[in-house]
């Protein structure tokens, strides 16, 4: 069957197999390998993109539900060449280590700040609780995400 | 790699159309729906169709909340986040908002939907517990568009089984509406977001003079099915609400479900928890109908 999707702002249309699962027609089929393949039953949460705004755990999205829609993944979470204040937040404050589970984390984190811009530590452990990081980093993490909150919210009170 | 054996994919475009697709594909077709149950199953190889219907276009036609005067009207495609983050029904059944709370994880609540939950018809399964809990009433659409509604004891039919028939679709739940209630969950979970040890719910409606003039429980994962407990709801009736009548509860509880030694737990830890559960559950119910 033929899909035609937008993925990071840029139609794609590939003829595909009716059981492919999303996160393996982002990684194989379109060589975007920033979404990573984790548990395959959605309990690790690396898979995650979104869908028409909303986190997904893309290993339990069949590409072809896709169709039709918006997808985004870690490869579009940076514009113009410019790190969003989440992954710059990672950065600076050492959110990741082995880096396995982080554009889960992130896309799941910038989902958070646009719906809720200043979160209590509690929400933003609530909002990555279906997410695994094996290198138990979730202070970090929490960290990294309040450093993006921060600072958006300085951003905003200079322009 | 996990991946589910081939099947033709096809897309819902309304519910009459998804029904007459079933009624000529028959039993070799199954609708998905949020596919977080349903998926994982097909990956294992546990469940294979030659057809799988995706009715997550019909999120439009079938996600909604609605509150009439006597009952509310829940969709059977409304997703967990939307039954989570709805404070009108978070009024009227405090226990969803407590279910949705702990429901596997928030990422997971953006896809799965009240439908599927109850379609998947797992005995751990949480809303099966907060429909049974609250007296819900299944609406069952089939060809032509011939309606039926089924009570939960009646849609429950076993583990993994419901009342629903080829050729027919689950389109909504309904939920009376009654006087001074409240009502509550609680579940124990070896970690977040995992399925149930065990979970129970308790609705309680108070008379004027401040008895019970009615209660329920619905219990998950001690038994085949989530089905009431009707000699709870008898023992508590035109009581007034105390300590030991709540005990009375849980033992009945404890006594009348039919759990299971797994990894989980003992069948006797399981049914210390039906007993615990319930009497925490019923407890908090009465304070909400209090209130």
């Amino acid at each position: 069957m033929q899909v035609t999707m937008i993925v990071n702002d840029v139609e794609v249309t590939r003829e595909i197999e009716g059981r492919l699962l999303l996160v393996h027609f982002l990684r194989d089929t379109l060589s975007l390998t920033g979404t990573h393949w984790g548990c395959d039953t959605s309990n690790c949460g690396t898979c995650v993109v979104w869908l028409d705004g909303e986190p997904v755990k893309s290993c339990t999205v069949l590409a072809a539900m896709a169709d039709g829609h918006e997808v985004r993944t870690v490869e579009g979470l940076a514009k113009g060449g410019e790190l969003d204040p989440i992954q710059e937040g990672f950065m600076q404050c050492h959110g990741l280590q082995c880096g396995f589970c982080t554009p889960g984390m992130m896309m799941t984190c910038r989902a958070l700040l646009d719906k809720n811009p200043d979160p209590t530590d509690a929400e933003i452990r609530e909002a990555i609780s279906g997410q695994i990081c094996r290198c138990t980093g979730y202070s970090t993490i929490v960290r990294s995400v309040r450093w993006a909150s921060v600072h958006e919210a300085a951003a905003a009170v200079n322009q | 790699m996990q991946v589910p054996a081939p099947f033709e994919y096809e897309r819902a475009t309304s519910v009459d159309q998804a029904i007459g697709l079933l009624e000529r594909l028959g039993n070799s077709a199954r609708l998905v729906a949020g596919g977080h149950s349903l998926l994982p199953m097909m990956k294992l190889r546990l469940a294979n169709f030659e057809y799988l219907i995706d009715i997550n276009p019909l999120h439009a036609e079938l996600g909604y909340i609605r509150f009439e005067a006597d009952e509310v009207r829940i969709g059977a495609m409304t997703r967990h986040r939307e039954l989570l983050e709805s404070d009108e029904l978070a009024a009227a059944f405090p226990i969803f908002r407590d279910a949705e709370r702990v429901i596997a994880d928030p990422v997971v609540r953006n896809r799965g939907t009240l439908g599927g939950s109850l379609c998947q018809a797992d005995p751990s399964e949480d809303l099966s517990a907060v429909c049974t809990t609250l007296d819900a009433s299944c609406v069952i659409r089939g060809p032509g568009g011939a309606e039926r509604v089924v009570g939960m004891e009646e849609f429950h039919v076993g583990p993994y089984e419901t009342a629903v028939g080829d050729g027919e679709m689950l389109i909504e739940v309904r939920l009376p509406v009654r006087k001074q209630g409240g009502s509550a969950y609680e579940k124990v979970e070896r970690r977040a977001g995992d399925w149930a040890v065990v979970s129970a719910g308790a609705a309680v409606w108070l008379a004027p003079d401040g008895t019970i003039a009615d209660a329920r429980v619905g219990l998950a994962a001690v038994g085949p099915n989530t089905t009431g407990i009707p000699e709870i709801s008898a023992a508590l009736w035109g009581n007034t609400p105390a300590e030991e009548l709540y005990e009375q509860a849980g033992a009945i509880a404890a006594r009348s479900c039919d759990p299971a030694t797994d990894q989980r737990g003992s069948e006797d830890y399981k049914r210390h928890l039906a007993d615990e559960l319930t009497r925490r559950t019923l407890r908090k119910a009465v304070e909400r109908a209090r209130s």
